[in-house]
């Protein structure tokens, strides 16, 4: 068994109006970042799993996406997943 | 007959939807909890607005996983009465019962206020008392409003006549001005091609009594009422 750590962002679609993303982009040029010329404001979704092997675990995440992490009517969804190291498994035991 | 409010952790509108089936409407009623599977053979179920599981993730999105949303789904798909109000609107795309989405609003704010509406069906059990292109007058309460559907689905929507409820000015004009939060084409309740699940952002419980400054909210659950007395007879 593998724990991996998989990185889901979750963007709303281009055809989608992003709302978020006009009035931050307002902001950034309210603060002089004139040179700003689109702001996309997404979601960022940490996920640890255990899984036979990396396949497997990119099968589950992508299940989970589908199912629920996504509204595929308005938005698009992309991950990647790493095995988590070492250091950081035994830190977080540590925690615990 | 009966109706069945369902009370999902983070609704705020069951009581309200209540008081006007109980009190005003004078019909049974009965609350349903999120984690139960028996709608208690309620006739029309309600699935009222809040901000179910604290709106986490997307606003609906964990609701549809509840236990009782899986009874409401095959109650919907036998021709059973469910009406979504504000974020159970929200709560019925997540689930699918109805196309689409509903998206931040446009202004980036919570909008609380009044909106007329045109109507735009008549033929379907939650609008039998009320007639094609009348103006009423419903509050909205919601910071997640704006409908949103793909071309292809919003140009079905349209051949379906599935649009029940468009924002408009007080003399019936669909007009930009009178959109408060941005959605497509003005859209404000929607009803699936069956007819017998409609999903709206205003909140009609909210004005069923002349103390709240309208009555016709209450007209939507006399038309439910009265329509389904004639089915059943």
């Amino acid at each position: 068994m593998v724990k991996l750590k998989a990185q889901v962002v979750v963007m709303l679609k281009p055809v989608v109006n992003d709302p978020q993303g006009l009035t931050v982009r307002a902001g950034l040029h309210r603060l002089g970042f004139e040179e700003v010329e689109e702001v996309r404001v997404g979601k960022f979704i940490e996920i640890t799993v255990t899984a036979a092997d990396e396949a497997e675990g990119r099968r589950q995440v992508s299940e989970m996406c589908r199912k629920l992490l996504a509204n595929h009517v308005i938005e698009d969804v992309r991950f990647q997943v790493e095995a988590v190291a070492d250091r950081e498994q035994a830190g977080a035991a540590r925690t615990e | 007959m009966k109706f069945g409010v369902v009370v999902f952790p983070g609704t705020w509108s069951d009581r309200d939807c209540g008081r006007v089936v109980t009190e005003v409407l004078g019909a049974e009623l009965e609350y349903l909890w999120h984690q139960e599977k028996d709608l208690k053979d309620c006739d029309c179920i309600i699935l009222p607005g809040g901000f179910s599981y604290g709106d986490h993730l997307r606003c609906g999105a964990i609701a549809r996983f509840s236990p009782v949303m899986d009874s409401v789904v095959r109650f919907a798909a036998h021709g059973g009465l469910v009406w979504g109000i504000c974020n159970g609107f929200q709560v019925l795309c997540e689930t699918g019962l109805l196309p689409g989405a509903l998206i931040r609003n446009d202004v980036c704010e919570f909008r609380c206020q009044w909106t007329h509406l045109v109507v735009e069906r008549d033929d379907i059990l939650f609008t039998s008392t009320l007639r094609r292109g009348e103006v009423i007058k419903i509050p909205i309460s919601h910071g997640e409003g704006n409908y949103f559907a793909d071309a292809a689905t919003l140009s079905r929507l349209e051949q379906n006549n599935q649009v029940v409820f468009r924002y408009a000015q007080p003399d019936g004009h669909v007009v930009p001005a009178a959109n408060p939060n941005g959605s497509i084409h003005n859209i404000a309740g929607i009803v699936n091609r069956e007819g017998n699940v409609l999903g709206m952002m205003p909140h009609p419980e909210r004005c069923a009594e002349p103390e709240l400054g309208g009555t016709d909210g209450l007209r939507l659950f006399k038309s439910v009422l009265e329509a389904f007395a004639e089915l059943v007879v």
